[in-house]
């Protein structure tokens, strides 16, 4: 494994010098992924919420299909949409087919029931403590919803990240709707397989190494964020 | 105090909203001269391409922007209009595509050929053959595992061809001693070198292929081993969003003396990958 070592010395090597190709890919990735896991908490958050919240007909069914919608192949994600937006396809006109774009919505379908379905379950457990507090001070639906997300937000941030992790591990439709192009839509997912093909397993492993890095950073941000927003509530 | 609380959330809510549109917005890139080839794995993990288009796009400005699937996908993908040119490698397919309307015209671009490639045990004993359908044959009959595309690419369609040729059925042996990883050129040479079987590959693929371990070419030089690979601009007339001027624009190039010389001059390990044989004055 001494070639590894070499390998992975050399793939950090590049990012502290700036190579401008790997930095790139990197920026791609983490432009799709957090952009997609953002809009899907915009339409993740509040689904859920609505869910956990309020009582109505079909409920069950409706929980059991955010849960099994977790499971989402990706690779059937990237064929779904690559059927819209191909040129032949109802989509075909926005010319959306191997841009970041497409990647974006690939992805965005394959965390938003993640989130939707994590944030039903926190805001279920937190609404049945609240229900009576609610219900004899009178609130509002709206103001139950925002009430309970707020008061969720730090187990919602865990949320996120669950979200955050499916999508920058994510291969098998990125790749379909992307193309792999280099300089448009390569990313490091669709690198390392790219690299594994070419027979180079340890640049491979290395790149893999360095999105692992990638996903720590950003996870400890977001924890250091949620723990100074923590200190600052009991300050 | 709920008000309040909402407020703040809508608040967030907005930035990120703003954040996302933000992080999306510079994907489009319209203004920019580029074409879309669908082509080959054999062609982008060779290198093939990181070395000619470069070139091509110093002297014209165009940028290609190449989609690398099996042959078989990049026909499908283009056939739907997804691409202004396909440039793979299997000669009746790409026939079919122009005579359904989907493509312009066909042109022979270059060849390489396919090899065999072996451990070094050689359980079949083809070591240094150049009669494929012999050495298949062989395989066969010790039961040798043999690891196949099994994914309808190009080198796969040939494959096929060369197992039919032998008169033998490997459908039936399909999970037996036939293997069928149902993946691209690199993949099934990773996996097919991992499982010491025999494993037939472009000749490009392999020398520019970086986890070879102890194997090395078991069978060459079989006339039935040649890979032609052709380019073909797709038809604007079925798919009106093709860039037909653009599109033949790098077809003319890749046809042309300079692109052939540019083909010829693509060396990994001092090998020669790909033979330009356009025919002349095209």
């Amino acid at each position: 494994m001494q070639d590894f070592a070499t390998t992975l010395g050399n793939a950090i090597g590049l990012i502290l010098l700036g190579d401008a190709d790997l930095i790139e890919i990197i920026a791609l990735s983490l432009r799709v992924t957090l952009s997609a896991v953002v809009i899907a908490c915009l339409i993740g958050l509040p689904l859920g919420a609505l869910v956990g919240a309020f009582r109505f007909p079909g409920r069950a069914a409706v929980t059991v299909l955010l849960n099994a919608l977790m499971g989402l192949p990706p690779v059937v994600v990237g064929l779904v949409v690559y059927l819209m937006l191909s040129a032949a396809g109802p989509l075909g006109p926005l010319r959306l087919l191997y841009t970041p774009t497409a990647m974006i919505i690939a992805q965005t379908i394959l965390v938003t029931p993640i989130v939707a379905a994590l944030t039903r379950q926190v805001i279920e457990d937190l609404h049945s403590e609240y229900a009576e507090q609610f219900a004899s001070l009178g609130v509002g639906p709206l103001d139950r919803v925002a009430a309970l997300l707020w008061d969720a937000r730090y187990s919602l941030l865990t949320v996120a990240l669950a979200g955050f992790g499916r999508a920058v591990a994510e291969v098998g439709a990125v790749i379909i709707v992307g193309g792999n192009i280099n300089h448009v839509t390569r990313v490091m997912t669709t690198t390392i397989a790219l690299e594994t093909s070419k027979g180079n397993l340890e640049l491979a492993l290395a790149l893999g190494v360095v999105l692992l890095a990638i996903a720590v950073i950003v996870n400890a941000a977001v924890m250091a964020l949620r723990a100074s927003a923590v200190r600052s509530a009991y300050a | 105090m709920f008000r309040r609380q909402f407020l703040s959330l809508a608040l967030a809510g907005t930035l990120a909203a703003t954040l996302a549109a933000g992080g999306s917005a510079p994907v489009s890139a319209a203004d920019e001269k580029f074409i879309v080839v669908q082509s080959t794995t054999s062609t982008q993990n060779s290198g093939l391409f990181d070395h000619l288009l470069p070139i091509f796009k110093d002297k014209t400005g165009i940028d290609v922007r190449v989609v690398a699937v099996g042959t078989g996908q990049a026909i499908r993908n283009a056939a739907n209009g997804d691409g202004d040119v396909l440039f793979v490698h299997a000669r009746p397919a790409e026939e079919k595509f122009v005579a359904a309307g989907d493509g312009v015209k066909r042109h022979d671009v270059m060849y390489n050929d396919f090899v065999i490639v072996g451990p070094p045990s050689d359980p079949a004993g083809i070591a240094g053959s150049s009669d494929v359908v012999d050495a298949l044959t062989r395989i066969a009959a010790a039961k040798a595992p043999f690891a196949s595309r099994g994914d309808d690419s190009g080198t796969n369609k040939a494959e096929l061809r060369l197992w039919k040729e032998a008169g033998i059925d490997v459908g039936a042996a399909s999970g037996d001693w036939y293997r069928e990883t149902g993946s691209g050129m690199g993949a099934t040479l990773n996996t097919g070198t991992g499982m010491g079987a025999y494993i037939m590959t472009d000749r490009a693929t392999w020398i520019a292929f970086g986890n070879k371990g102890d194997y090395t070419i078991a069978v060459q030089g079989d006339n039935r081993m040649f890979n032609q690979y052709g380019i073909i601009l797709v038809n604007a007339e079925k798919h009106p969003n093709v860039k037909s001027e653009l599109g033949q624009t790098f077809v003319d190039w890749v046809i042309s003396e300079e692109g052939q010389a540019a083909i010829a001059n693509y060396k990994v390990d001092g090998q020669q990958l790909f033979f330009p044989n356009a025919p002349a004055g095209s």
